[in-house]
């Protein structure tokens, strides 16, 4: 297994590596060590790698992950998984601003809290939150599933499309043209599911309340004006 | 971008090293802002004396003799030069008379903060080279607070880095813009406050001051600051023996905080934290946006 110890070996030395591991290569399992809050750590993935990050790293972490599997043994700074096509990517800690923006695809895992503006103009992404995210949430989400086991920060959803939330504590406030909808079978089943591949088995999907777009703001109507 | 850093130390024995620990997050926050660089530091503050920090385009001139010239107007002060800038020490009551003295003996003189404890060392250039040219790392003290500027809302020059100060003890570092600067500054000024540049951080600093002067402290007057300025910020602050930090309520500028039974530390970014001293085991947190973070020696007491 190789290991990269960030306090000594160059961050290129290790995203180089990353990237050129080839078809069928036997390295599957990197480790990363002393990470030291370093920028840009595991980024542009595009093979079925799994990396340890042993400690807290800076901004944008595995982002453009496709399809390898990243666990953060810390906290993640800015950015995290920022448009993240598939795989998965698991923060032990808290993440900071703007986890998951983007993403396209596969799964991310924050483990503590979130900050502001999770899940930002998300467009396909799956987030699952243990803890509770900060404001402006899912802004401008197209569409992915955000799912918050402990409370959201204001304007959660604002100018949402098409992502679904699922929230299980409180809302502060919604955003312009979020609402909350009705749960139904087949919300409860796709939740339980990604509660399941998330690791959260104190949360039942009943305990969870659905939001969603009211749809008013796809096209500019007059009648909206004040809604903007 | 802008770096900013901050350490309110509560642990005596790390007193010797606030200047060491200081000089080294701020270092690290280099890349955020190569414009200029600044720190001030909160050090001893014997009984009745007070200190003005000065700086000078021409030191040469300028420090020689200065403590003569202020001895002949009936200010005693001993005057250490460090490079740019000078530390002019002196009796407490004498503080304002020296400001006079100061302006008539050398004109040119730009006093950079005063106080009982605070000394401000501000310069254009990369962090590790200002942390050097004033021997940063050899200074103790109980709290103190840095910057590295990336220039966006005025010129870059010696008075336009961070820390400002404008009031006594008291100053501010910001990282982010004010859109209502101007209009606040010209409200400020006609209720007396001096400025210096043109600069929004110092209207920030300016602001909190003149808050302070109405009687609140600096929690309250940071409380009253998110409802009257506009724009993006966040602001870690000193005072004589206090230690601020607010975001606005966007909060898109960085910053995470760091608290252990030693110390209470601040960086815009995980990294600057790494090398202080039981990091590992430190509470960590990003501060919240609109919410005021507040540590004060004497309340702790």
């Amino acid at each position: 297994m190789p290991v990269f110890d960030l306090s000594k070996t160059p961050l290129r030395a290790l995203n180089g590596a990353l990237h050129g591991l080839g078809p069928g290569t036997n390295d599957t399992v990197f480790e990363v060590i002393h990470p030291r809050g370093h920028h840009a750590v595991a980024v542009g993935i595009d093979s079925p790698v799994t990396v340890e990050v042993r400690g807290s790293v800076g901004y944008y972490c595995a982002g453009m992950n496709d399809g390898g599997t990243v666990t953060i043994h810390g906290s993640a700074g800015p950015g995290v998984a920022e448009n993240m096509m598939s795989g998965t990517v698991i923060i032990e800690g808290d993440a900071s601003q703007y986890a998951g923006a983007t993403g396209r695809g596969g799964l991310l895992v924050v483990k503590g809290n979130a900050a502001s503006r999770c899940g930002i103009s998300m467009k396909g992404i799956d987030i699952v939150v243990h803890g509770s995210i900060g404001h402006m949430s899912a802004f401008m989400g197209q569409s992915g599933h955000l799912v918050v086991c402990g409370d959201a920060g204001e304007a959660l959803g604002d100018s949402l499309y098409e992502a679904k939330l699922f929230v299980r504590g409180s809302v502060k406030s919604l955003g312009t043209d979020c609402v909350e909808k009705q749960m139904r079978p087949k919300h409860l089943k796709k939740l339980a599911e990604l509660l399941e591949k998330a690791g959260v088995t104190d949360a039942k999907p009943e305990e969870f309340r659905r939001y969603g777009s009211a749809r008013k703001l796809y096209n500019f109507h007059i009648d909206n004006a004040d809604a903007y | 971008m802008c770096g900013i850093v901050g350490l309110f130390l509560k642990d005596k024995s790390l007193e010797p090293r606030l200047g060491d620990l200081l000089s080294d997050m701020l270092i690290t926050m280099t890349d955020r802002g190569p414009d200029s660089a600044g720190l001030a530091i909160y050090g001893a503050a014997p009984a009745g004396r007070a200190k003005i920090t000065v700086q000078s385009a021409q030191p040469e001139e300028d420090f020689e003799g200065l403590a003569d010239a202020l001895a002949e107007r009936g200010v005693e002060a001993v005057v250490t030069r460090k490079s740019t800038h000078a530390v002019i020490a002196l009796d407490a009551s004498l503080l304002e008379e020296a400001r006079t003295a100061l302006a008539e003996v050398r004109p040119n003189l730009r006093v950079m903060g005063a106080g009982e404890r605070v000394e401000i060392f501000k310069e254009v250039g990369l962090p590790k080279d200002v942390v050097t040219r004033f021997g940063i790392r050899a200074m103790a003290g109980t709290h103190g607070i840095g910057h590295t500027r990336m220039a966006t809302e005025s010129a870059v020059t010696t008075l336009g880095a961070h820390p400002f100060s404008t009031g006594a003890d008291q100053c501010l570092v910001h990282n982010g813009s004010l859109s209502n600067h101007n209009n606040l500054r010209r409200t400020l000024a006609r209720d007396g406050m001096r400025f210096e540049t043109e600069n929004d951080s110092e209207v920030a600093a300016a602001y909190l001051t003149a808050e302070m002067e109405k009687g609140k402290d600096l929690g309250e007057a940071l409380g009253s600051a998110l409802d009257d300025l506009d724009g993006f910020f966040t602001f870690v602050v000193g005072t004589k023996t206090g230690f601020g930090v607010l975001r606005d309520p966007i909060a898109c500028k960085p910053a995470v905080m760091a608290e252990t039974d030693r110390y209470v530390a601040f960086g815009s970014e995980y990294r600057a934290l790494v090398n202080l001293p039981g990091i590992e085991e430190a509470r960590i947190w990003e501060p919240e946006p609109a919410t005021v973070y507040f540590w004060d020696h004497e309340k702790a007491a």
